[in-house]
């Protein structure tokens, strides 16, 4: 299927020019590229006041800092209660991650741009950051006895226990990588097909179901990260 | 006597339809059929596996509604895993479509 028009070509063409001169992709790069830049000026933009004075108030009136303190403060809620002691450290990464996520698979929604996230590059890199990230935390807390881990409970099933939990482990960027790819893909072809029958009218359903199937696989992908940080963390049995 | 009957049919309906082995659509079909079962069995399993997914979810909110918060997370986990089940299926069918 055709890529169609994009802004980014539109309005950046000779970076798109650059790009493929390159060897690289232009346009989910390039729709990579103004996502990263969008949420760069959010956390600019929300973090404005805190940077002003160290001691503020909130005083009741809806202003972007405090819905942002807010977002913020509930996320790291709810990632203490998947990993129960280190949540803070990892808050960095986790909520990066849901903030590019989001942003990346929101921006299919807008026409004329397409989801960085229904490129498979660009998963399998998110997941291969969360599989590295979760065997090093894993390295730090326990040392060499992280791999006692896969030996399973007791010491006479190992020989069975290796290879299920070094297979089932090597899965995990694979499965979530997929996820990610093949909800965003599916869900922009509907999109597109549905946008091609009739434009005006007839998408609104497919936006919605857009903007929920986003939420739903940040949340998703968040989640699970945070469970197998939790997982490498956690004495063995 | 029915079982001898039905394995010469068998035997009868591969005779007759060896002329189609060597049809030059043969390949077409076999990718299109393949990425149509691909989609739908994996929807079927799938559909089945996220209703009775929430159906015990939605009975362990009916008995206890002050637990709804807590039973809510690994509901829509466990619907994201079983869909991502279904979406192997479905960019599975993408590449065989692709190759059309």
């Amino acid at each position: 299927m055709g890529h169609g028009v994009t802004w980014g070509e539109f309005f950046f063409p000779g970076l798109a020019h650059l790009l493929a001169a390159y060897g690289i992709d232009p346009i989910p790069a390039i729709d990579a590229l103004i996502v990263s830049v969008l949420l760069i000026l959010l956390a600019v933009l929300g973090g404005r006041r805190f940077r002003a004075t160290p001691m503020l108030e909130p005083d009741g009136r809806p202003s972007p800092a405090f819905l942002l303190e807010s977002l913020l403060g509930g996320m790291l809620a709810f990632f203490s209660t998947v990993i129960r002691h280190g949540a803070r450290g990892l808050f960095f990464l986790l909520g990066g991650f849901a903030f590019f996520i989001f942003g990346n698979n929101a921006i299919g929604l807008i026409p004329g741009f397409n989801p960085p996230t229904d490129q498979y590059s660009v998963t399998i890199t998110l997941a291969l950051i969360t599989f590295l990230t979760a065997h090093f935390i894993g390295i730090r807390t326990h040392g060499a006895s992280y791999v006692k881990k896969f030996m399973g409970p007791v010491w006479w099933l190992a020989p069975l226990m290796t290879p299920i939990e070094l297979i089932s482990h090597l899965v995990r960027p694979l499965s979530l990588s997929m996820r990610l790819f093949g909800n965003m893909t599916g869900d922009h072809q509907v999109l597109l097909i549905f946008s091609t029958l009739l434009a005006v009218g007839l998408p609104i359903p497919f936006l919605g179901l857009g903007l929920f199937v986003s939420l739903l696989q940040t949340f998703v992908f968040v989640l699970l990260s945070a469970v197998y940080f939790q997982d490498a963390m956690e004495h063995a049995h | 006597m029915k079982r001898k009957a039905l394995a010469f049919l068998a035997l009868l309906l591969t005779v007759l339809a060896s002329p189609l082995y060597a049809a030059e659509g043969m390949e077409t079909f076999g990718l299109a059929l393949g990425a149509g079962l691909a989609v739908s069995l994996g929807a079927l399993g799938g559909g089945i596996g996220q209703g009775l997914a929430t159906a015990a979810a939605v009975e362990g909110i009916a008995r206890n509604p002050n637990a709804s918060d807590k039973i809510f997370v690994p509901m829509i986990l466990g619907l994201a895993l079983i869909e991502s089940l279904v979406i192997y299926g479905l960019v599975i069918a993408f590449l065989l479509q692709g190759k059309i």
